[in-house]
């Protein structure tokens, strides 16, 4: 699977006593919103039916996401 | 007042027979981060933030019935053809005692909606930070719905709505840079 450039990871405290075996790590996700404080004028645009498939009219302001159920988490 | 158009903001397409992810996106229909606490946050807010701002809470807020709509009718077409046994087996036993197939407006554990999930404090700043804060876990909801279902077909929908709630939060950003904007101490030459 495609890593998600906004995806972050992290594993948790592992301790000798856990009762299920670790999963390999956490995972969330940042979106690219969080580094945009006000959005420049005159950005790149998706088509409009770009647009509507991706929910933003902004490239620069789409995030992705893929379900964990289909990365097998 | 408003305008009403009869159709979908984006396309709802639903191919698993999955009474089970009704009740999940409930969630969002009444749920504390739901698209109707959204609206009615939103749309309340307008009369006491400043009037530059005014639009984006009008726009954001009249949105959220849009999703409110999509959300409404997943769960519908998840559930109009399930028999009592399918509800049953689902999770939908309790909710189909009281309310047969109707949607009701209650979270995913079946607690109705409730107008303390929603704030308006007075205060720009506080009343924007909060909205900014609802956006983030409306979008984190929809990521955990998305995990929850291998339909393709409602994974897109749900996108779509996760996609609209990271506008909303950089809307809401940028709602609160123009309001610190202090025009009284700009020199003008
Ligand atoms: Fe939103």
């Amino acid at each position: 699977m495609k890593m998600n450039h906004e995806e972050r990871t992290y594993v948790p405290f592992r301790s000798p006593f856990d009762p299920c075996p670790p999963l390999p790590c956490r995972t969330y996700v940042v979106p690219v919103n969080q580094y945009v404080v006000f959005q420049p004028p005159d950005l790149p645009q998706f088509s409009p039916a770009e647009a509507l498939k991706h929910g933003t009219l902004w490239p620069s302001l789409y995030s992705p996401y893929v379900s964990r159920k289909m990365k097998g988490e | 007042m408003w305008i009403y158009e009869k159709k979908l903001q984006y396309p709802v397409r639903v191919s698993k027979c999955d009474p089970m992810m009704a009740k999940f996106l409930i969630e969002q229909y009444g749920g504390a981060d739901g698209e109707l606490a959204a609206a009615l946050r939103y749309l309340n807010q307008r009369y006491t933030i400043p009037d530059k701002v005014i639009g984006v809470l009008n726009d954001i807020g009249t949105e959220e019935f849009a999703h409110l709509e999509m959300i409404a009718t997943m769960v519908y077409k998840l559930t109009k053809d399930a028999t009592v046994d399918q509800l049953q087996a689902a999770g939908l036993g309790a909710h189909y005692a009281n309310h047969d197939k109707a949607l009701y407006y209650e979270n995913a554990s079946g607690v109705p909606w409730t107008a303390s999930y929603i704030n308006a404090k007075g205060d720009p700043i506080a009343d924007l930070y909060e909205d900014i804060a609802a956006e983030e876990k409306a979008r984190a909801t929809y990521q955990w719905l998305i995990d929850m279902t291998d339909d393709v077909d409602i994974q897109d929908s749900l996108k779509f709505l996760r996609e609209r709630e990271i506008i909303h939060a950089i809307r809401f950003r940028e709602a609160v840079e123009i309001i610190k904007e202090d025009r009284a101490t700009r020199k003008i030459f």
